[in-house]
């Protein structure tokens, strides 16, 4: 036995558990994988040139933060996440890390990110993507998550910054057409994240996350969520109405809009949770089609 | 045993753990020299 396996035995050393996977798992792969694809597509649709490895380096970089932020949420939210058993799984409630290793890995990834989109892309970049990693681990995890049932509503911002950054990387500016890529997360978020809570209701009543359908109920989430898919579908066509992209992506953006539309209807007529289950699943597939089609759009030269 | 068993185990992960931060932080140091050779050519 070597000297410091005998400290850890003696109990001197709480040796973590935590392997390569758990370190992964706490950076939202999933989650981060939305956010890449969201900012790559506000950094190919913007005009202007960025040269092909600052590009990548701005992704990494937008990918590193929105990973930080999701390991400093899981730090956080711990307490909770031991108590739903969608999240109990995860490298903290399950034992598997320790508290301060979640916390000091997630603060390092998001001051490097920061620094590194600095020093390689621009400041503007940098800023905004401090901003995004503040705004989720300050005003969505630690001051709304639990105390409104808004908090997916103004939290959901976080989540929208991404292709703000992206475009910002390439102009070293915010223009009008980041600000609706911005306004299309912004807007999505809300039915997106709804549709889940419809369906872990209970769990979330657990945990005391005051989620819509905890606080005001299905039928008022249902309506919400309705009313939300109808405020997408100027906000989605937006693009297309500001001549930002062109007429192919206006007739998907719209057909898509009316079928997003179409699952909160099932969704407010179903009184079983399988709807709700299938709107979840349809509006990441929406938000992906809404940006692979600015991004086709864009590449047929139809866009900026 | 279980005991042995579960320190071995603890030793890979932490050895496995060591190794992918031996090559992120090599990965760092090329993508840092990359960069700089990228923006003192711009």
């Amino acid at each position: 036995m070597s000297d410091l396996s005998e400290v850890r035995s003696a109990g001197v050393i709480p040796a973590s558990a935590a392997g390569v996977r758990d370190y992964v798992e706490i950076l939202k792969p999933r989650v981060m994988s939305l956010v890449v694809f969201t900012g790559l597509v506000g950094l190919v649709v913007a005009p202007g040139h960025l040269h092909p490895l600052l590009a990548a380096v701005a992704v990494l970089c937008i990918a590193i933060g929105a990973g930080a932020a999701g390991a400093i949420n899981m730090w956080y939210d711990r307490d909770i996440d031991a108590l739903m058993r969608r999240t109990a799984g995860r490298p903290l409630p399950a034992g598997r890390m320790m508290p301060g290793e979640a916390l000091g890995f997630g603060t390092v990834l998001g001051v490097a990110s920061v620094l590194m989109m600095g020093l390689a892309v621009n400041y503007v970049a940098a800023a905004l993507l401090a901003i995004t990693i503040g705004f989720y681990v300050f005003v969505y995890t630690i001051w709304l998550k639990r105390r409104t049932p808004q908090n997916i509503v103004i939290g959901g911002a976080a989540g929208a910054f991404p292709p703000m950054i992206g475009w910002a990387a390439v102009t070293g500016d915010v223009g009008l057409p980041a600000i609706i890529l911005f306004a299309i997360i912004f807007f999505w978020t809300p039915p997106h994240f709804w549709a889940l809570s419809l369906y872990r209701a209970g769990e979330y009543a657990a945990a005391g996350v005051p989620m819509l359908p905890v606080v005001a109920g299905r039928r008022e989430t249902k309506q919400q969520m309705l009313l939300y898919t109808l405020v997408l579908w100027p906000v989605a066509l937006a693009p297309w109405l500001l001549g930002i992209a062109g007429a192919l992506y206006a007739a998907g953006a719209a057909l898509l809009s009316v079928a997003f539309t179409g699952s909160a209807i099932l969704v407010w007529l179903d009184t079983t949770d399988r709807s709700a289950r299938r709107m979840f699943a349809f509006s990441l597939l929406y938000l992906f089609l809404i940006f692979s089609l600015l991004l086709v759009d864009h590449t047929c030269g139809a866009g900026v | 045993m279980t005991v042995v068993r579960q320190e071995g185990d603890r030793e890979r992960t932490i050895r496995a753990r060591n190794r992918a931060l031996v090559a992120v932080l090599v990965a760092l140091v090329a993508l840092f020299y990359a960069i700089t050779i990228v923006r003192m050519g711009g």
